[in-house]
Parts: C-alpha cells; structure tokens; sequence
C-alpha cells in the first residue's frame, strides 16, 4: 500500500511573478492543489485605490489570465485552486473568473472567503475601543484615522477549509495569509482538527516554503548560485504533503531551478521574526523544531515541527497617506566619478537649501560605491567606471517634492563634468501609503464562505 | 587564520516593517558551532554601525545550521516610506557576509576552513 500524499503547488509568489508558471504547475506533472499568493503588505491599498475608481475592480488582474491557462487542469483533471488574487473585492473577483470559464463553455464552482476586510468597519471598531495601536511604535490609530486607505484582518484557514469542503474548485480570498493558502487543502484533506497544533503547525511552514514562489527552488539562492540549473526555466516548488504533517518539497521533473537543503534553508529564514513564535490565525509554529534533510535529487523532507495554540489576536495590515516622495538619478563617469558625484549632491543640497525647502528626510546614496553595503564597502567607489548618484527627499508637502524634481536636471548643464543618465526625465512626485500594523480581537473578524 | 565569512555560510535577508532580518547558514553542519560562537550579537551590531539605527537581536536555529538576526531601524522607515535602494533590506544578506573572522590556525585546519 502506498501511502497518502496530497500534492500542493505554489504558482505565483507576489503579484508580478511570472505569468507562465501556473499553467507550468498544472502540465508538467500531476498536482491536486495550486496556490497562487498574490498579495503583499502594500498590494492592499493599491487595489483599494482602483475600487474606488471602479467598483468592478480591486483584485489582482493577473489571476484572470492565470485562471484562464489553468482552466482545463481545474475542469477536466480536478485540480483545485486557492488564490488571495480577492484583494479588497473578492466579489468581483469572482464575477471576473467567471466570466472566463462561461468564454469557454465551462462552469465554475468558486468559493468566495469574505470577512476580513475592515474598512467600513472602521470607524465604530475605534469607537468600541479598538485601539488598532501601531504593533512597533504602540501610537494609536486615531493618529491616522483620516488618512487610511485600507484596513484589513489577516484571515486563517478555516474559510478556506470550508470553502473545500462546499466542494468549491477555485476557492478565492482577500487578506488571507500566504501560508493558509497551503495548509488549508492539507489540513482539509486529512481532516485536521483546530487543537493538531503540530500538524497545523507543520502545513503553516509548508505554506512559508511555498508562499514566495520559486525562491525555495533555486530563484534568488546565494549558494552556488552560479551553478543552479536552468534558471530559464526554473520549476516552482510542490509540497508533498502527508498525513503526519511531514512533507516533501519537490519541483516537476524537467524543470531548471534546484530543490535542496540550502534553497529550503534560505527561504525558511527569509522575512523572519523569533522563530521560536511564527504566529498565524491557526497556529503558532516553532520554526527552531524544523528538522530538514536531503530525500533525493530535488527532494527535501521537512518533518518534526512543534506548533502551539494560537492568540486571541488577529493581525491587521492597514495602509494610509503619508505624504510625497521623489527620487532623482544623475551618472558620474570615470575619472573620479565618485568625487564627482559627491560634488554634485553637495551643490543640490546647496541650492535646496536656498530655495528654504524643508524635507522630512534628504537621502543620498551613491550607487556602485556604497548604496547597498554603506561603509562596509570601503573605498569600492574610488576607481569606478561610472557611480550613480541618487538623491531621495520626502516630506508631507507636495509643493516641497515637487520643487526638488525641478533642481536635479539643471546639475547636468551647472555641476560637475563626465554627466549622463538623465533620459528618463524629470524624476515623478509619489504619494506615499505607508504600512500600520495593529492587532485586533479575533471575535471582531467573521468570515462568510460564499459558493458562486 | 582570517576567514570570510562569505566562503562558510549563505544567507537571506526581507523586511518586516522598518526592520530588516538576516537569515545566516552554515555551508556545512560542522561549521555551525564556530559561525554561532563569532557572530555575538555585540559583533553583528558593530558590524552593521551606521547602517541601522536601532538594536540587533539574535536568534539560533541549530536545527537548521542557522542563525537570524532583526535589524531594527534599518529601512529607513520600511517599505513604501524608505527612500533607500534596498528599501526591503534584500541584499543585508551579503552586508553580513562581508564579515571576516578571526580562528584559530589548528581550529580553521581541523575544520577545513579556506582561508580568505
């Protein structure tokens, strides 16, 4: 008897990732989940900026064309999708999915995970003292209140789980997190209950390995980089999931890309916190327990992980104005391009200082000398080819910014010699939508599964 | 014998918020216990002096032959805020890296360190 695996695999790490890969998943080999996490921190607030321009919108565009080239796999061959694309509308989500299957001529049965959106809700949350206080600075939300432009709970599994077992092929959320769209199926499948906090615990860190795409398979991999295969045409990572909670990360067979200890490894530590506390909706999971060894070629077992019971607390990701930016670029040439560079920031700053513009923060960077590494890179700059000089201002007046975008350009008539690198034009105003993170009661949030 | 530590371990780096996290890897099992005994917490904050304005924390994952360190005040405010390059702290990963270490000759043969 061989035993049960349920196989889950990750399509898309980010809004932006590569538009081949979900059809990629659900051809190159057999797969009974696919997971496509679309949504990052400030994802958020941009779909809700499109809502508000058209209520049809505020979802992730790509999962149309994606859901479209996996459409077949989902209908004919049962692969079941689970996807954030919902964004601030998961609705219309929905409605747009649809649409693609009946071009068609196929029906569709979507489960829509409703709930964690909080922005209507706003306002009388405060008033019932919620405080909604900034997780790193402990400021109340009241500080910002009138500038937020989007507020929603990071949901868990359970909706999704649900979702399943309405027997929903394509199962679209809003602020879900990354790693619930892994271990939901897992957890559906073997029938996890709320207290297997290993088992749960063991899906959450599935779905960490799975949720930034290729990264655990060979993409953006610092050992032996430069021997990792086939890039090109790199594999996205698959879970084997059992019923134990232990799980294999593979990739499809004649596929680039590399699945191995050192990949697994660098993704398990990427983005994070104490890794003795990973806290989700579900669960909270012991990174410091992971035990991970070589099972084969592009074969990773991860086995032995501890999870604890969750908090009462659900995280809020809530996005609101925070003022302009600009950022502006020149090209110093060789012979001393470093010192040219540096001349030409002191005359800017100089001129800036003239016109009395006050920023809230100026910051210069010379890239190809110490833009990334800062002091570290020692004397890098001194005998460069060409540095980039990268002039940064922010502030909360528009009129401010705009003024500095005007002050960049003439430095290539009026500053130091060996100049170039100014074609793009004048550099763009940006509003800026910063991050406020803030915990809430987890009996506020109430999720509704939808079948449509 | 000087060792970079670039040719003995691997690392990732990301952001939470304005703080960045390094991720560190041993290239080998055997080289974990020396990577855990030089990069103190003391060490990663003097190495990273005047490229983050607030604390490090130290975190082991023996497990994985790791270690992880949060930088904190190291985004310049932290995502859509930042005006910095690496506004996401991506690439603290090889800042780390950069680091040199100090060990032993009869330690670093035992091990089979290459020397920098």
């Amino acid at each position: 008897m061989t035993e049960r695996v349920v196989r889950v695999a990750s399509g898309q790490g980010f809004w932006g990732d590569s538009l081949d890969a979900p059809r990629q998943q659900v051809e190159n080999g057999p797969v009974d989940y696919l997971m496509l996490d679309y949504l990052a921190e400030v994802t958020m607030s941009i779909l809700q900026k499109q809502k508000e321009r058209d209520p049809t919108m505020g979802y992730a565009r790509d999962f149309v064309g994606a859901m479209d080239s996996v459409l077949e796999a989902v209908t004919e061959r049962g692969v079941r999708v689970i996807a954030n694309a919902g964004g601030v509308n998961p609705p219309a989500c929905a409605t747009a999915i649809q649409g693609v299957a009946k071009k068609r001529g196929k029906s569709l049965r979507i489960g829509v995970v409703t709930g964690d959106d909080l922005l209507p809700r706003l306002n009388e949350l405060v008033e019932q003292g919620h405080a909604l206080a900034h997780m790193e600075t402990g400021e109340p939300l009241e500080t910002v209140r009138d500038r937020v432009l989007s507020a929603n709970a990071y949901i868990g599994s359970k909706p999704i789980v649900e979702a399943l077992s309405r027997k929903a092929q394509v199962v679209i959320t809003g602020r879900s997190t990354d790693t619930a769209l892994t271990m939901a199926p897992i957890r559906f499948e073997y029938g996890w209950k709320d207290t297997d906090y290993d088992r749960l615990a063991a899906g959450i860190v599935a779905g960490h390995i799975l949720e930034c795409g290729a990264q655990s398979s060979g993409g953006n991999c610092q050992y032996d980089w430069r021997n990792i295969p086939d890039l090109a045409n790199v594999g996205y990572p698959i879970a084997d999931a059992y019923e134990d909670g232990s799980f294999v990360v593979t990739k499809h067979p004649n596929t680039g890309g590399r699945v191995s200890v050192q990949t697994v490894s660098e993704q398990l530590v990427y983005e994070m916190g104490d890794p003795h506390g990973y806290i989700t909706p579900d669960v909270i999971a012991d990174f410091s327990t992971i035990r991970i060894e070589d099972a084969g070629p592009d074969r990773v077992r991860v086995f032995g992980i501890k999870g604890y019971a969750p908090t009462d607390k659900l995280k809020v990701s809530i996005a609101y104005k925070s003022g302009y930016k600009a950022v502006g670029t020149l090209v110093y040439s060789w012979p001393d391009a470093l010192e040219k560079a540096q001349l030409a920031d002191r005359i800017l700053r100089e001129r800036l200082e003239r016109l009395g513009l006050r920023f809230d923060e100026i910051l210069t960077e010379f890239v190809g000398a110490s833009a990334t590494h800062g002091p570290l890179a020692g004397d890098a700059g001194r005998n460069a080819p060409e540095i980039q000089l990268r002039v940064g201002v922010r502030s909360d007046d528009r009129a401010t910014v705009e003024r500095f975008t005007r002050e960049i350009a003439p430095l290539v008539l009026n500053g130091p010699p060996g100049v170039t690198g100014f074609a793009g034009g004048r550099p763009k105003v940006e509003e800026i939508v910063a991050y406020w993170p803030a915990l809430i009661d987890k009996t506020v949030v109430q999720t509704h599964v939808e079948i449509v | 014998m000087k060792v970079r530590l670039l040719d003995i371990a691997h690392a990732r780096s990301g952001d939470k918020g304005d703080t960045a996290n390094v991720g560190v890897i041993a290239n080998r099992p055997e080289w974990f216990p020396l990577i855990a005994r030089e990069l103190t917490q003391a060490r990663v904050t003097q190495h990273f002096a005047g490229m983050i304005e607030g604390e490090v924390d130290r975190f082991e994952l023996p497990n994985l032959n790791a270690l992880n360190f949060l930088l904190h005040g190291a985004l310049g405010g932290g995502g859509t805020l930042s005006l910095k390059t690496d506004a996401q702290g991506k690439v603290y990963s090889t800042a780390l890296l950069r680091m040199m270490l100090d060990v032993p000759d009869a330690e670093a043969r035992a091990l089979g360190l290459p020397s920098a």
